[in-house]
Formats: C-alpha cells, sequence, structure tokens
C-alpha cells in the first residue's frame, strides 16, 4: 500500500492536498454537481413531506383532543342529566309519600272518628241497659223482700200487714 | 512505510485526491475518491430522508424519526436565530447542514475521505453564503444594508474607525466561515493519522496510541455534528444581518 501511494504522491507537490490548486476546478464542480442533487432531494422531495407529514400529526393531535374534549363535555352532560333525573325522581317520590300520608292520616281521622261515634253510641244504650237492669234489679230485689217478709211473719204466725211490710222493706233497702 | 524504516508519518497523505481510474491526471471531470464520497454521502441522504419518510406515517419509524429531528432542528434554529423573515432560507439551511453533517460523520468511517476537511469544499460553501447574505441584503434594504457597518450607538468620532473594522470583519466572514469547518475536520483526521502511525512502530507500547485513537474518534464525532452545527448556525447569524430589522 505504500509503495503504491508513495508512487501516486510523488507526482504531485509536497505539502498539504488541500492547498493543491490544480484539483480545485474538479472539486468545486463535482460538490456542485452534488449540492444540486442534495438540494432536490432535500429541499424539493424530502423537506414537503416532512413538513406535511408534521402538520399532519399536529393536525390529528387536534383533532383528537377536540373530540376527547366534545366527549368529556357529553360525558358530563349526561351525568348533570342523570342527577337531575334522580333529583326529580327523588321529589316525586318523597311528593308521593307526603300525599299519601295524608290520605292515610285523613281516612284514619274519619274512621277513627266513626268508630268513636259507634262507641260512644253504643256505650250510651249499654248504660241505658244496665240502668234499666238496675231498675228492673231493684225492684225485683223490693219484690223479693216483700214477699218474702210477708212469709216470715205469716211463719211466724202472725197476719201480715201489707202496708207495714212495704214501709219496712222500703226503709231497709234505702238503708 | 516498514521497508523505509524508522518513524515516518505523512498525516496528510490521507487527504490526497486521487482518480479513481488510475493515473494522477485530474481534469474537470475526472472522478476522484472525493467523487466518490460525495455520491455516498448524496446516497446516505436520501436514503435517510426520501426512503425513510417515503410511508409518511402519523407514528413514525426511526428514519422517519431522524428526519424529522433533522427537520424541527434546523427549523427551530431559523426561527429563533434568522427570526420569521427569514423562514423562506429554512430550506437552504437544511440543505447545508445535512450535507455538511453527512460528509463529515461519514469521512470518519476508517478509511473512507471527507469531502469536507478539503478548503475548496468549505471555501464554496462560505462562499455561497457570503454571497446570499450580501445579494439579499442589498435586495431588501438597498443601500440600507450599509448601515449595518455604520454603529449608530458609538460616538460620532468613531464610527469611521469602527466601521472600518466591521467592513473588513465581514469580508473575513467567509474566510473564517471556510477554514473553521475545513481545518476542524483536517486537523481531526491527521491527530488520528499520527497516533497511528506511532501505533505502527511502538510493538507493545502501542496500546497507549490506540487508546488515544480511541479517545479522539470519540472527540471527532462529535466535533463531525458540532462543526456541521456551528457553520449552520453562523450562516443564520449572517442572514439576519440581510432579513432581520435591528442590528447588534
Amino acid at each position: 500500500m505504500a509503495t503504491t501511494e508513495a508512487a501516486a504522491e510523488a507526482g504531485h507537490s509536497a505539502g498539504m492536498p488541500q492547498l493543491n490548486f490544480e484539483t480545485w476546478p474538479n472539486q468545486i464542480f463535482w460538490l456542485l454537481v452534488t449540492l444540486v442533487i442534495v438540494w432536490f432531494v432535500v429541499a424539493k422531495i424530502a423537506m414537503p413531506r416532512i413538513g406535511g407529514v408534521l402538520a399532519e400529526r399536529k393536525g390529528t393531535i387536534g383533532k383528537d383532543l377536540a373530540a376527547a374534549e366534545e366527549l368529556k363535555a357529553k360525558a358530563k352532560a349526561a351525568e348533570g342529566a342523570y342527577t337531575a333525573a334522580l333529583e326529580s325522581a327523588r321529589a316525586e317520590a318523597a311528593k308521593i309519600i307526603a300525599a299519601t300520608k295524608a290520605d292515610i292520616a285523613k281516612t284514619l281521622a274519619a274512621a277513627t272518628a266513626e268508630a268513636d261515634a259507634k262507641i260512644e253510641a253504643k256505650s250510651a244504650e249499654s248504660e241505658k241497659r244496665i240502668a234499666e237492669i238496675r231498675a228492673g234489679a231493684e225492684a225485683a230485689v223490693a219484690e223479693v223482700a216483700r214477699d218474702t217478709a210477708g212469709a216470715l211473719v205469716s211463719a211466724l204466725g202472725g197476719q201480715a200487714d201489707a202496708g207495714a211490710i212495704e214501709a219496712a222493706v222500703s226503709a231497709r233497702l234505702k238503708g | 512505510m516498514a521497508e523505509e524504516g524508522g518513524l515516518v508519518i505523512d498525516p496528510m497523505h490521507q487527504f490526497q485526491i486521487v482518480p479513481l481510474g488510475g493515473g494522477d491526471h485530474i481534469g474537470l471531470f475526472t472522478v476522484t475518491n472525493q467523487t466518490l464520497w460525495l455520491g455516498i454521502a448524496v446516497l446516505v441522504i436520501t436514503l435517510l430522508l426520501l426512503v425513510g419518510t417515503a410511508r409518511r406515517s402519523i407514528i413514525p419509524g426511526r428514519l422517519q424519526s431522524i428526519g424529522e429531528l433533522l427537520y424541527t432542528f434546523i427549523h427551530d434554529m431559523v426561527e429563533e436565530v434568522t427570526g420569521h423573515d427569514g423562514a423562506k432560507f429554512f430550506p437552504y439551511l437544511m440543505v447545508l447542514f445535512t450535507f455538511i453533517v453527512t460528509s463529515n460523520l461519514l469521512g470518519l468511517i476508517p478509511g473512507s475521505f471527507a469531502p469536507t476537511s478539503h478548503i475548496a469544499v468549505t471555501a464554496v460553501l462560505a462562499a455561497m453564503v457570503f454571497l446570499t447574505v450580501t445579494l439579499v441584503g442589498f435586495y431588501r434594504k438597498g443601500l440600507g444594508f450599509l448601515g449595518m457597518f455604520w454603529v449608530s450607538s458609538a460616538p460620532l468620532v468613531l464610527r469611521p474607525v469602527l466601521a472600518l473594522i466591521e467592513l473588513i470583519s465581514y469580508f473575513v466572514r467567509p474566510l473564517s466561515h471556510s477554514i473553521r469547518l475545513g481545518g476542524n475536520i483536517m486537523a481531526g483526521h491527521a491527530v488520528m493519522k499520527v497516533f497511528a502511525g506511532f501505533a505502527g512502530v511502538m510493538g507493545v507500547a502501542s496500546v497507549v496510541p490506540i487508546a488515544a485513537i480511541a479517545a479522539i474518534y470519540g472527540l471527532e464525532l462529535l466535533v463531525a455534528v458540532v462543526q456541521a452545527y456551528v457553520f449552520t448556525i453562523l450562516t443564520c447569524v449572517y442572514l439576519r444581518d440581510a432579513v432581520g430589522e435591528a442590528h447588534h
């Protein structure tokens, strides 16, 4: 390797190859060719493509974010509607409960009043009957006492005086 | 080298431009080793940016990711440094960066050839930037473009002196612009060659220069990217003079 390169080098001027101006036109020519090709590849094809992809990605991300935002708002609205429905159902139920309670109380009060009236009537009648019975019983007791007294008097050999016995029995009964 | 005996190191030999077809005459259209590596750079760029993005997927693959990374990197650089008016130079800067970074990195393949190590190449690139900046500056601002040499914030007596300095610095720009890139790449490659020469004659102790080559290789990878970046961002800075509103 050393020999061939040394031979090649011998043909050129010594020192820095960079300062060998004989090669400059060649270098500049091929550099310009290269730059033109790179320009086409990079600036004309690759950059619009990459720029497009980046813009598209930005758009997609923005759209996705907007969609997510929208869905979030929808979910929130749905939750609100659900809560409102629940709330109104609860209020409705409370109203129904209150109405039913009032209804029941009214019915109950009416029934109680009726029952009270009936009980009142019944007890008045009963008292009347009891009074009758008592009166009857008292009469019966007087009768029995009179009869017994009369029988006792006659058994003892006396003559029963109806008026005296009557007076005696009445006095005893009162006593 | 061995048959010549002793330590013979020719670090500049690797930059020799030789015709691929043999012989040593180099005409305008002669295909040389440099032409070959320029062509390989074109192929790599095409593969990376055209084949890689051919599917235009919303969810990018690996090659497309590299292309997109490159695109957004240069795009942000142009927006930040040159300003909004510089946006139309985005393709130009993209071409510059892509070409330079590809050539630099391909040049680091052992046995390859780095076109960007040649002043002829970097000088053309820098001259193109210089011409673009000057023409665009005069086209956009007319004679007002010369206002950038007249530092209105300085005391009046100093202004002519500063104008002279600014003018000189303006014309030195393409020189520094091109030699910075070419010199960096050339120096790195030459240093590695020098160490490789040491490794050839040091026997067992060669591990030292070989380790040094490995370390310098890592550094050169960094330099390859950073110099492409520097060249591009300096172009942005120069373009800002031509299109931007304020100066300094």
